[in-house]
């Protein structure tokens, strides 16, 4: 009979106390922000888009061999040595034109290994994260710069200097690139 | 109206004939308190579970074979990220703690120190977000929203950190992808001191409230010798009170040198092992963690946080076991190398598929809303039980 | 108020028909405002702001835009459903909650229907609502409903018994059904209010009134009929649309009923606090709404306080302390009142 009235007791006692505790709350300040219109700032290490520099990058594939959902595509092809592609900001000197280099950004996911291996330092996390789209494909990001006549031009360069090379007496194991 | 005959019903597929008044009742995959994407299949007499089976595998991602199809061993860890991905950082540590005992390195003290520091935060995060959601599940809304924001105080710390709130990838094979920002260890500081009242609130608000011990003591008992043939860990364990804690008992890391207590489950207000005591020592777990961290954010060494992150990694043919706590138990990796530079086999010995196979021998015999409330206090992730 | 507008309008039938929509002034303006509060409330006590955009001012239209987005939504039937229990459901559940709204007096001088045993008839129609339920429940063809049903069923049923013990210990001092004539029996100062009347016997059956009125509506600690995290949504889960939003309005309607009938038998209705300022017929409406809405705010305070109970401990709570609790008031005040002659 005293356990009964003890629980009784217990349960206004205990529901009393709960109610002191969100009668405390309904007066003190949200923590929560207005987010369309009030936004945080992110910290500078935020991961969120990707973004590639193209004049950097020296398609040296790293970041696409570092992905672990193989989210990078690139493909390259080699200048011919009459062109001066220049050189990149940290100084090492381009030697191949990146006509492809695509992050589908729908794979992505934002582990920052891609960033790491650069030797350029030309891809990134930025703090971009409102990029929705209604169709998947335009989460496919074109990074390269190239356009279509100037990637002919620089194949067809690459085809004629290799023709070249394959009249003179070259070295037999020196194959073609396709 | 006649009598209706005791004629049991047959169910193709289905272990056992129904009897007349037996029900079944699917809870799930798309149920409220399941917590992701599980599937019970309860046979209910009224309100009272006859029988249940779990269905999972919702959630399967293939996290083993994607493991073993990574071009090198730094590739796994995002996909660890994902497995718990309520606790990452955990997930992370027991992985790298494993292929660094493979390959013999060493890591730098400071690397060790601001390991124990994510993965107790990551603790606190975690038990944090097992307390709140419980206590959804008992029907409490309040006290899950005053543990989320603490919670997302411990995320903001990580996004500082790392750059991500959730999905860490920040514990690396010998080292750390950054190191802590200049004032972090303010900052934690601040946070465990912060936070005690929180603790205190959590407590007068939810774990002593009359209505809330009443639906989860003697609810759901485990006796300890169950948990332990079952292979029970972490809380789940510890709450039916067993002292079993592999930061104490297989020291890791650098765990031998906090000193910390192991709650474990004393049947308080009802019977040792109950949904309470579970509850309970996941909140003393948070203030042992503070305790810890207390201790750790002192002690921090100066150093290079990559110094020993191998350039390549490519362990000879081997194959080992490791184990770590992460907060929702035994978090184990046995990974197999071939002497390449992709693991050959990473088989994981996941917390919380060990916890759930508990479930249908602790629900016999109690209610629809008690099978709710055993549930949220095994605490599982889905993402880990289907990997 | 009737005779008057029977002379002005010159049929009687008329007036009853227009009365019977006054209480749907307040109700439907009370459910869009509740609603709101209540997520206003939920949000302040949980550290959060809550609707914040639509309509400007704290999001004040934000039930006025759900209420247009139900409305638009497609009415969906499930194909194993019994049709016309599943569509009859809601009315019945809303008709249930409205009629209790006849007998209640507002103001000294407007009340639906004088009869004299009103708080015998608010008794009788409130339990209605159940059957309501029980059909939404089982037409629906779900086994999450039918739990839902069941349990509402088995809860209401309980919690009926310690309502009309407490109300009946008023209605013994009082000596009438007539709620207005409780109400009357109250008025002059603050202490004439039964709350503070034979304490603390009519302290305590307010108490339990207020308890078993939470579970009649099926408010925290007391809502497992459609225990969101155990049964999906009870009884509703197979509702959609305006149907859904009518279940809605007859659970806000019911809260209302509930805290306008513990304001009049127990705080004095339309009474003023001060004695006899500030006190006639408007402002008895005044009155008797604020202090209903204080009832509501203590309901909403006390859902997103606490846990919920689970179905044998609600029949614990409602058979083993309250209706026991509410014999013992019962017998207290008969004495008191036998030998106060």
């Amino acid at each position: 009979m005293g356990r009964y009235f003890k629980n009784i007791f217990d349960a206004v006692r205990t529901i009393l106390i709960g109610m002191r505790i969100t009668a405390r709350h309904l007066f003190t300040p949200s923590v929560t922000i207005q987010y369309p219109d009030v936004k945080l700032k992110l910290p500078a290490r935020a991961r969120n888009r990707l973004y590639v520099n193209m004049d950097d990058c020296i398609g040296c594939d790293q970041c696409s061999m570092a992905c672990p959902v193989n989210c990078i595509t690139i493909e390259t092809i080699k200048s011919t040595s009459d062109v001066d592609l220049g050189v990149t900001s940290v100084g090492s000197k381009k030697r191949l034109y990146v006509p492809v280099f695509d992050i589908d950004i729908a794979k992505c996911c934002y582990c920052g290994l891609c960033v790491y291996p650069c030797p350029t330092e030309c891809i990134k996390m930025t703090e971009v994260f409102e990029f929705s789209e209604y169709e998947r494909e335009n989460l496919i990001y074109n990074f390269a710069t190239m356009t279509p006549a100037e990637v002919d031009d620089a194949k067809r360069k690459l085809a004629a200097s290799e023709s070249t090379a394959a009249t003179k007496p070259a070295p037999a194991s020196r194959g073609t690139n396709s | 109206m006649e009598a209706v005959a005791e004629k049991p019903l047959t169910i193709p597929g289905f272990p056992r004939p129904l009897k007349n008044h037996e029900m079944i009742v699917n809870m799930g995959p798309q149920h409220p308190s399941t917590h992701g994407v599980l599937r019970l299949e309860l046979i209910v007499d009224g309100e009272v579970i006859v029988d249940m089976i779990p269905h999972i595998g919702y959630l399967h991602r293939c996290f083993e074979k994607h493991a073993e199809y990574m071009s090198n061993y730094q590739q796994v860890i995002p996909y660890c990220d994902r497995m718990d991905y309520i606790a990452a950082m955990s997930n992370d540590l027991g992985y790298a703690i494993a292929c660094e005992t493979m390959l013999g390195i060493k890591v730098p003290e400071r690397v060790e120190y601001i390991r124990v520091i994510m993965a107790e935060l990551q603790r606190i995060a975690s038990h944090l977000l097992a307390i709140g959601t419980f206590g959804m599940d008992i029907g409490a809304f309040t006290p899950f929203l005053y543990c989320f924001r603490d919670r997302e105080r411990i995320l903001d710390l990580f996004e500082q950190t790392c750059g991500a709130r959730l999905l860490y990838n920040y514990i690396w094979i010998g080292g750390l992808s950054h190191d802590v920002p200049p004032d972090f260890a303010g900052k934690v500081a601040d946070f465990c001191t912060s936070f005690k009242p929180t603790i205190k609130e959590l407590n007068s608000l939810l774990t002593h409230n009359k209505i809330f011990v009443e639906r989860t003591a003697h609810v759901g008992v485990l006796q300890a010798d169950v948990a332990v043939n079952y292979g029970a860990s972490g809380p789940v364990l510890r709450g039916s009170g067993v002292e079993w804690d592999l930061r104490r008992n297989d020291p890791y890391s650098i765990y031998d040198r906090f000193e910390f207590d192991i709650p474990v489950g004393r049947g308080e207000v009802g019977t040792v092992g109950d949904c309470w005591d579970r509850y309970i020592v996941r909140v003393r777990e948070m203030e042992q963690s503070l305790r810890i961290l207390e201790q750790a954010i002192g002690q921090i060494p100066e150093g290079n946080v990559q110094s020993a992150i191998p350039k390549r990694i490519r362990p000879d043919s081997a194959d080992l076991y490791v184990r770590t706590e992460t907060p929702k138990g035994e978090l184990g990796y046995y990974i197999v190398a071939d002497g390449t530079t992709s693991p050959s086999r990473v088989k994981v010995r996941p917390p919380t598929f060990v916890n759930l196979s508990i479930l249908p021998a602790m629900s016999r015999g109690a209610m629809i809303a008690d099978v709710i409330a055993i549930l949220g206090s095994i605490d599982i992730v889905l993402g880990e039980v289907d990997r | 108020m009737k005779e008057l507008l029977v002379d002005l309008l010159g049929n009687e039938l008329l007036v009853y028909v227009l009365m019977a929509f006054v209480p749907l002034l307040w109700i439907l303006p009370f459910a869009l405002f509740a609603v709101w509060w209540e997520r206003k409330i939920a949000a302040h006590m949980q550290d959060r702001l809550g609707p914040m955009r639509t309509g400007g001012w704290h999001g004040w239209a934000q039930t006025i835009a759900d209420i247009l987005k139900l409305i638009q939504k497609e009415d969906i039937i499930p194909t194993a459903a019994d049709r016309l229990l599943f569509s009859l459901a809601p009315f019945v559940v809303f008709i249930g909650a409205y009629t209790a709204f006849a007998a209640i007096p507002f103001s000294a001088a407007y009340v639906g229907t004088e009869i004299n045993i009103g708080l015998f008839y608010i008794i009788a129609v409130s339990s209605f609502v159940v059957i309501g339920l029980l059909m939404a429940g089982w037409s629906s063809n779900n086994k999450w409903s039918l739990f839902g049903a069941m349990r509402s069923a088995a809860q209401v049923v309980s919690y009926e018994i310690p309502i009309a013990l407490t109300l009946l210990a008023v209605v013994m001092i009082v000596g009438s059904f007539d709620l207005q004539e409780i109400n009357r029996a109250q008025s002059g100062s603050i202490l004439n209010w039964f709350i503070f009347q034979k304490f603390p016997l009519l302290f305590a059956a307010a108490l339990i009134y207020f308890v078993a009125s939470l579970a009649e509506v099926n408010r925290t600690p007391f809502d497992i009929p459609e225990a969101e995290s155990e049964l999906v949504a009870g009884y509703h889960t197979e509702y959609g649309g305006m149907k859904f939003a009518l279940f809605f309005l007859a659970e806000y309607a019911n809260m209302f009923a509930v805290s306008i009938i513990a304001a009049t038998v127990f705080l004095g209705g339309w009474n003023s606090p001060f004695g006899e300022a500030l006190s006639g017929p408007l402002w008895g409406v005044f009155w008797v709404l604020s202090k209903s809405m204080g009832f509501v705010f203590v309901q909403m305070w006390l859902r997103w306080t606490l846990p919920r109970l689970r179905v044998d401990q609600l029949m614990y709570v409602g058979w083993k302390v309250l209706i026991p609790f509410s014999f013992v008031i019962i017998l207290g005040v008969g004495f008191w009142v036998l030998l106060e002659g």
